[in-house]
Formats: C-alpha cells, structure tokens, sequence
C-alpha cells in the first residue's frame, strides 16, 4: 500500500513540535471564530490568510485547515446552547441540540455532537486518503478542455442543485467571474474593466470580497435581528461523557449514512449547509416516532454534524486532486495554496508529497486535538459569548479592516470590503446563495485560462469539450446537473398521478 | 456565524412598514443587469472576438455579461409577477433598517478616516463608540477600553506580526 507509507511521511512532517503547535493554536482560534458572529471559517481564514506567508506552506496549510476544523467543532457550541448557530451549517443542529439543552441535557448535546463531527470528520480523511491519490492520478491525463469540463461540472451544480432560484445561482456566479475578470489579463497583458483606475488595476482580491460578504454583512444581518445572546449554561464532566459515549454506538448505521451523504455533498459543491439539512431529514424520515424530533433527540443532533463535518472535511478532496474546490472556505484555502506559489490540481500529489500528505496526517491529528480541546474548554468558548455584544461587533470590524488591508497593504480593499458587506447583506437577504459567487471568483482566472487554451488547440470551436469519452461524459454530466430541475419537473409531468 | 430571525411579534404594528422585498428584487436584478451591460461594452471595446493568436481579452467577459444579463431579465420577470408569497413581504422594516444604519454609519465614517489617523486611533474611538451607542457603557470604561483593544492590535500586528498598518500623526509622534 503506497498511500500508507506516504500517510506515514505525512505524519512524520505533521507531527514536528512547530506542527503540532500550530495545529493546536489553530483549533482554538477556528473554534473562537466559529463561535464569534460575523467571523466564520470562510472569512476567518481569509483574514488570517496573509499573516502565513513567513511560514513555509506545509505548516500554512496545517495552521489554516486546523482553523477550518476549530470553526466546524464550534459551530456546535452556540447552536446547542445559544439556539444561535455559530456557522450555517449548524442550522440544523438547533432544532434538536438547544430543545436538549433547555432540558438540561447540554452536556449530553454536546458530547454527541463533537463525537459526531469527529466520527465524520474521520471517515471523510480516510476517504480522502485513499480516494484523493486516486482521482489526482486519473486527473493527469487531463487536458484544458477536461480541467474546463471538471469546473463547468461543479459550477452546474450550484445551478441545478440550488435550493432557491437557479437564476439566482446563475447571476450570482457570473458576478464573481466578472469580478475576477477585473484587472490585467494574464494572457494578452491587456487591461480588462478598469475604467482607468489605478486601485481596479490590481484586479479585485477574492479574499477582501470574502471578509465583506461573510464577515460584514453578518455584522450588518445580527443588528438587524437585534441580537440578545440568551443561552444555556454546560459543563461536561466525566460521566456526562462516559454516559453519552457509551450510547452512541447504538447508532452505528446512523453514523455511517451521515457520513455518505457528507462526503457525498462535500465532494460535489453542495457544501456542508445543504448536507446537514438532508442528513437530519433522513434521520427524521427514518424514524419510528417522528414527532419526537424537535424535542430533544440525541439523534437530531448526531445527524447533522456527522454530516457536516463529513462535507466540510470532503471538500478538500477535490481541491486537492482537482484543483477544484468544493466549498468556499476550501476555496479560500485553494487560493492560499496559489499564494504560497503552489500549482493546485493534481500534480501537487506528485511534486509536492510532502505538503499534501503532511497535511492529509495533520487532518487525523488535528480532528483528535481538536475533540479534546473543545470537550476541555466548552466552558470558556461560552463565556465568549456573555461579552456585550457591542464590543464584539466593534472587535470584529476592526479585525476585518485589518484583515482587508494585509492583502495588499491598500487602503482602497477596506473600502471594497465595505462595499461588500453592504452587497452581501442584500444578496443574504434575497436569497442569493454567496458560495457561487465565491467559488467563480476564485476560480475565475483559471476557468477562463482553461477555456481559452482549450479554444486555442480546437482553433475555436466548441466541439472540442465533446471531443473524446472523458471531456465529452464530463460535460454530459454537468448539462444534466445544471438542468436538473427543469427535468425532474419534466418527468414529474409524464409520471400517472397517484391516488 | 449566520442567525434565525428573531420574534417579529414584539415588533409593533406601526413598524411594519419598510422597501418591499419586491422593489429590492427589481433594484438588485437591474443593478446586476446594469454591471452585465457594461461588461458587454468594455468587453467588446477591447475586442470580443478571435485574433490570430486565439480569443481576444474580452471573448470570455463577454458571454458572462451575456448570461448575466439574461439571468437578471429572468430574476427581474420573476420579481414583476404577481406572487402571492413575496406579496407585501417587506425586506427590512425602517426600525430595522436604522438599526443597520446605525452601524454601517459609523463604519463608513471609520474606513473615511483611516487614512488620516492611522488604523489603530480609528479602531479605539469605533470600538468606543460602539460601547456607548449599543452597550450603553459609560464614557470612562469605553474609551479606555478601545484603546486598549488598540493596542493589543498594535502589539500583535506591528510588533509581533511585523505587519504594517496605516499609522496617522499619533503613531509618527510616539516614533513608529
């Protein structure tokens, strides 16, 4: 087995003191971002983002992914016991984990719920393990019009997988490509939207746009709702945790079938969000007393973050072996990889071994520290929460003009990312899903480079992304996603109407 | 970190007015129409077409400018349809609506005067205000406060980290 003895390289670069501090130091500020509102994993990391370049990537990398891990364990402390979730993703874990803790029973709530994220958590790596060198492998033999195909395929999924409009979907997405497509043209050297502005020369920086969209309008959206953090209190003492993981492999199946429908999601752009809903319908479906649900069922509490925890951890896979990210927050650490000067796609796993496999190592690691710090310290993450609101408010935008002018050490980000946060408010508010818009941002410029090299061998026609079987049933497939709604509608009308 | 809405019951009767979430629709679809539309021109000024050596600059920009036009044409006709569910839904209320003003206010005024007082001074009196505003703390513990959130900032960033910010006179007066 080549995978575990490079697994095992993997660890000996993880486990190096400087790592594991890291690691460490990581967890517990991903966990006070996940809990803080207006900081999630997404902007939390773009924020911190430009503080790495001193550290060589592998250790960047580790320090970033652990804050991704801290912030998905600490979406679960405000929603069981704040009923306020911490990251859209731990929406679904109220409706069960903070009826729980009214009853009392936060410790049980939250013991279950850590378990659960690292049991998915788990499962996603050893996917990863195992299946990432697999797709990275196939992936060598793709050509620009394929790598076109892979992107055009998970763009089509935000569009025909959307739970809202898929026009929305659609004029979100192709905002972000414009947006990306501000500034020099890599390819001619021409400028492209600038209108003569110096400040747009340098193009629009995805992470000053994500510390808007995420972190500012979350500021803006809590006012709004005048926020009044009103929780419960918890401590998990020993035999809490005993008594509740000595219940949970009752559950075995139920763990198994979150993670599927995690890593599942977390592969293709569905994200986590959408994971956790579908888990803990499942869940709900399945179950001999539904109307127990919403109540206080440990199980409305293990579905979900299984789940969520599984997606978010399997969105790695394909950005790493693809090049392609699968959520944003991933998107934001792809575009960290592109910082530290790093080729994302799949001859990472053959020149850089040591980066991806010290940092699939570090994500076994860092998910067992990170279970242990949070079962540890529940009590002081909640504390954070009793600080006025006022002050945490004004914290986060100081945080966040800082983290907006690091990028670039220009003045005129802070104002972009004000511009930002005013336009993500209103787009959270319409129903505009923000990941797409985010993803084609990032993505943009490599999309485009694609496409056009594509062009270039095919001297312009299109038929070349159906030239061969691979780039041909990729496409396919990506057609079929993309109209995903308008058949299933289409069937639905063929199909005898029921009595 | 994304929130539940709270209980609107509270809200009082006469509060219930604001933009409609139909006019903010028809508002966002045009604006998003509008950058379509200057994508197309800016596209086709630069040249949309194929030259010798492959697509020209604007070839890809101006297709997303197509596809975004049309996908706001859809989401515009969408907003102008009756519909009984959005029908005199409102978007915000006013209250609402000055309560995020009251942020994005003094937020805007901040990012105004980084440049002139430097990144750390500007923090102190936002966090300051902010506790007076919102907290209703008093002026003795507020200003206090942001500067010493302040200079946390600085000890972390300009001494630690070794980043530099945007410093004003204060900064240049204690030698940094």
């Amino acid at each position: 087995m080549e995978e575990i003895n490079l697994l095992m390289q993997g660890f000996s670069v993880a486990l190096q003191p400087e790592n594991i501090i890291l690691m460490v130091a990581g967890i517990v500020l991903g966990v006070l971002i996940g809990v803080l509102p207006g900081l999630g994993g997404a902007n939390g990391i773009a924020i911190l983002l430009p503080l790495t370049f001193a550290l060589p990537p592998v250790s960047a990398i580790i320090l970033l992914s652990c804050i991704y891990w801290g912030a998905l364990f600490g979406g679960a402390i405000t929603s069981i016991l704040f009923n306020i979730p911490g990251e859209p993703w731990s929406v679904a874990t109220t409706f069960d984990g903070y009826p729980m803790a009214q009853q009392g029973r936060a410790g049980e709530a939250l013991v279950a719920a850590f378990t659960s994220s690292f049991v998915g958590a788990l499962i996603a790596v050893v996917m990863i393990t195992f299946l990432a060198p697999l797709v990275a492998q196939f992936a060598l033999q793709f050509g620009p019009p394929e790598f076109f195909a892979v992107m055009f395929l998970s763009f089509a999924c935000f569009i025909g997988l959307s739970k809202g409009s898929p026009f929305k979907a659609l004029a979100a997405m192709m905002f972000g490509f414009l947006l990306a497509g501000v500034g020099l043209d890599g390819v001619t050297g021409q400028l492209r939207m600038t209108f003569g502005s110096m400040e747009l020369m340098r193009g629009i920086d995805f992470l000053v746009v994500v510390i808007g969209l995420f972190g500012l309008s979350e500021i803006f959206q809590s006012i709004e709702e005048g926020l009044r953090f009103k929780g419960q209190s918890a401590k998990i003492t020993m035999r809490t945790m005993l008594k509740t993981w000595s219940e949970l492999p009752r559950h075995w199946w139920l763990f198994i079938r979150s993670s599927v429908i995690g890593c599942w999601m977390g592969v293709t752009p569905a994200g986590a969000t959408p994971a956790s809903f579908m888990s803990y319908g499942m869940a709900r479906r399945m179950a001999a007393d539904k109307d127990s649900f919403g109540k206080g069922r440990v199980e409305g509490v293990i579905a979900p973050e299984t789940a969520a925890h599984a997606a978010g951890t399997a969105a790695l896979l394909p950005m790493l072996s693809l090049g392609v990210p699968g959520s944003p927050t991933a998107a934001v650490l792809l575009g960290g990889l592109i910082m530290w000067g790093l080729q994302p796609g799949p001859m990472l796993f053959v020149e850089q071994k040591d980066f991806v496999w010290g940092l699939i190592a570090s994500m076994y690691i860092g998910n067992i520290v990170g279970l242990i710090i949070v079962l540890a310290a529940v009590p002081w993450f909640a504390m954070i929460l009793r600080v006025p609101f006022s002050i945490i408010a004004a914290i986060i935008l100081m945080v966040c003009a800082i983290g907006a002018y690091t990028v670039n050490s220009a003045e005129f980000d802070v104002v972009l990312m004000l511009i930002f946060g005013v336009i993500g408010y209103v787009m959270k508010k319409l129903d505009y899903p923000l990941a797409p818009l985010v993803l084609a941002l990032v993505l943009g410029d490599r999309t485009e480079e694609s496409f056009r090299q594509a062009l270039l061998i095919s001297e312009g026609s299109m038929a070349v992304f159906f030239s061969n079987w691979l780039v041909g049933s990729i496409m396919v497939a990506g057609l079929t996603l993309m109209f995903y709604p308008a058949i299933s509608r289409l069937m639905q009308g063929f199909r005898p109407k029921a009595a | 970190m994304s929130v539940t809405t709270g209980n609107d019951t509270l809200m009082e009767a006469a509060a219930e007015r604001g933009p409609s979430v139909r006019g903010m629709e028809i508002a966002t679809a045009v604006a998003l129409m509008t950058m379509g539309g200057i994508a197309i021109m800016d596209s086709l000024r630069i040249g949309a077409g194929w030259s010798s050596d492959g697509p020209q600059s604007g070839y890809f920009p101006f297709w997303l400018g197509i596809i975004l036009v049309a996908a706001s044409l859809v989401n515009l006709g969408m907003a102008l349809k009756p519909n009984a569910k959005t029908e005199g839904a409102l978007f915000a209320t006013w209250p609402q609506l000055r309560m995020v003003a009251s942020v994005l206010i003094p937020t805007t005024v901040y990012v105004a005067v980084i440049p002139f007082a430097g990144i750390y001074v500007s923090s102190a009196l936002l966090i300051a205000f902010f506790m007076i505003r919102f907290g209703e703390f008093r002026p003795v513990v507020s200003f206090p406060s942001g500067a010493l959130a302040a200079g946390v900032a600085f000890a972390v960033f300009e001494l630690w980290f070794l980043v530099a910010l945007p410093k004003g006179p204060l900064e240049t007066y204690l030698g940094y």
